[in-house]
């Protein structure tokens, strides 16, 4: 019989203070999104994951399946909370977008600032909970903007993150309240983007 | 109203009303926009168990927001005059949700969300809903405890309800987002809103602290009884 070790999944250090992102992102905000809602989708994931592998182990199949959306959930929430904190950088680090990304964003998008209000426009549409991405399509070569509902990570339709926005409400809410559209205006001081073009690079190879 | 106005009754809906004058000139037609209806409480009557804070944001933004939107939405449009009830079913669209149902149904939603609640709510339900609610969960506590649930596994945003059928038997369900029993073709008798901003200024990320409170301080359970009551008619 084939035994399979259970993996345990760990919570990322920011590589930041959590007032690092103020004013754009307030310290309170970092400090709850990263010791409560990313650790809890740790902290569950790594429990669904235990309970997949016990239902294995006795051939429980049908465990094995009402598992699966704790796991898409709170694995989602992990991976795309991961890509999400390198995403950013405290704003007198700020560098805008240059290279080949910055090339490929205004083939795309004819500038930057365009590029920011058609992905704002899409990210401030999302219905309910869930994320604005810059995503890579492999096959064409070219970047695309989209969004996803709740924690889906954007790997399930093939594109490749580059940078994602959360807009579940803890994202923004204590700051910006309801106005999640001055939360899209503002994050833009604080992307990394040499994290992104990282990112692009990594997928190219 | 001048008495020579003839009122088309199937428009005759609380709070709106089409009227035609009967002369030979053009129709004069005046529909009414759907109305930010305000909870039968003070804004800061749930305290300390719902903040003023949070309903001044979730009813004076939130809620007011899905109302404005909405009117613009329908506008000219065929949906224009109709009832909240009538524009949130055809908005559904047998599945495939039109733009406006995000608007109409969070409108619906919200105004049967405040109306579960009064102040010094809670304890417990009597008569024939806590007899039912005893038959078809076991117990009281059965019943919170998978209420409570139901909300914590919604994962994102969404709503849990507690339904009726017309035979008085009860089931729980939890929908996200907009969507609402109403649609399923259920008849729902009580409702918790789980979007973060129904609780993230109270208390931040620990839903189940505001679910508690829900259940313990704030269900009207009155409004359920009455609801309860006129599902089965």
């Amino acid at each position: 019989r084939i035994s399979r070790s259970i993996s345990t999944v760990k919570l990322p250090d920011l590589p930041y203070d959590y007032g690092a992102l103020e004013p754009y992102i307030s310290g309170q905000i970092m400090e709850l999104h990263h010791t409560k809602h990313h650790a809890a989708y740790v902290a569950n994931l790594n429990k669904a994951l235990e309970q997949q592998a016990e239902a294995e182990a006795k051939g429980d199949v049908s465990k094995v399946i009402t598992l699966q959306g704790a796991i898409k959930f709170n694995g989602g929430g992990h991976i795309n909370h991961d890509i999400f904190w390198t995403n950013l950088v405290p704003p007198k680090d700020f560098e805008p977008p240059s290279g080949e990304l910055k090339a490929l964003i205004e083939g795309q998008w004819k500038s930057l600032d365009n590029f920011i209000n058609i992905f704002n426009a899409q990210t401030a549409a999302v219905q309910g909970s869930g994320w604005g991405w810059l995503g890579y399509n492999k096959g064409s070569g070219r970047l695309e903007i989209t969004a996803m509902p709740n924690q889906d990570p954007l790997s399930i339709t093939g594109l490749v993150p580059l940078l994602g926005v959360d807009v579940w409400e803890h994202a923004y809410y204590l700051q910006y309240k309801n106005v999640r559209p001055d939360y899209l205006k503002a994050i833009w001081n604080v992307v990394n983007w040499k994290n992104v073009a990282d990112r692009l690079a990594a997928a190219k190879k | 109203m001048a008495l020579s106005m003839k009122i088309q009754a199937s428009s005759l809906i609380a709070g709106q009303r089409r009227v035609r004058p009967m002369t030979g000139r053009r129709a004069v037609v005046i529909k009414a926009a759907l109305e930010l209806k305000a909870p039968p409480y003070a804004l800061d009557a749930l305290e300390p168990h719902m903040s003023k804070q949070t309903l001044e944001f979730h009813w004076g933004k939130h809620h007011r927001a899905y109302v404005d939107n909405m009117n613009k939405q329908i506008a000219g449009t065929p949906l224009d005059g109709k009832s909240l009830e009538e524009v949130v079913l055809a908005s559904w669209n047998g599945g495939s949700p039109t733009p406006v149902f995000n608007n109409a149904a969070q409108v619906w939603n919200h105004t049967f969300f405040w109306e579960s609640m009064k102040p010094n709510g809670g304890g417990a339900p009597t008569g024939k809903l806590a007899e039912a609610i005893a038959r078809d969960f076991g117990s009281f506590d059965k019943f919170k405890e998978e209420f409570k649930a139901a909300g914590l596994t919604q994962f994102g945003s969404g709503w849990a309800w507690l339904n009726a059928d017309n035979s008085g038997k009860l089931s729980l369900s939890k929908t996200p987002n907009a969507v609402t029993p109403v649609v399923e073709g259920k008849t729902p008798i009580l409702t918790v809103d789980v979007w973060e901003h129904a609780y993230y200024i109270d208390v931040q990320n620990r839903r189940p602290d505001y679910l508690t409170t829900f259940i313990e301080k704030l269900i009207n359970w009155d409004v359920v009884a009455e609801r309860y009551a006129a599902a089965q008619k």
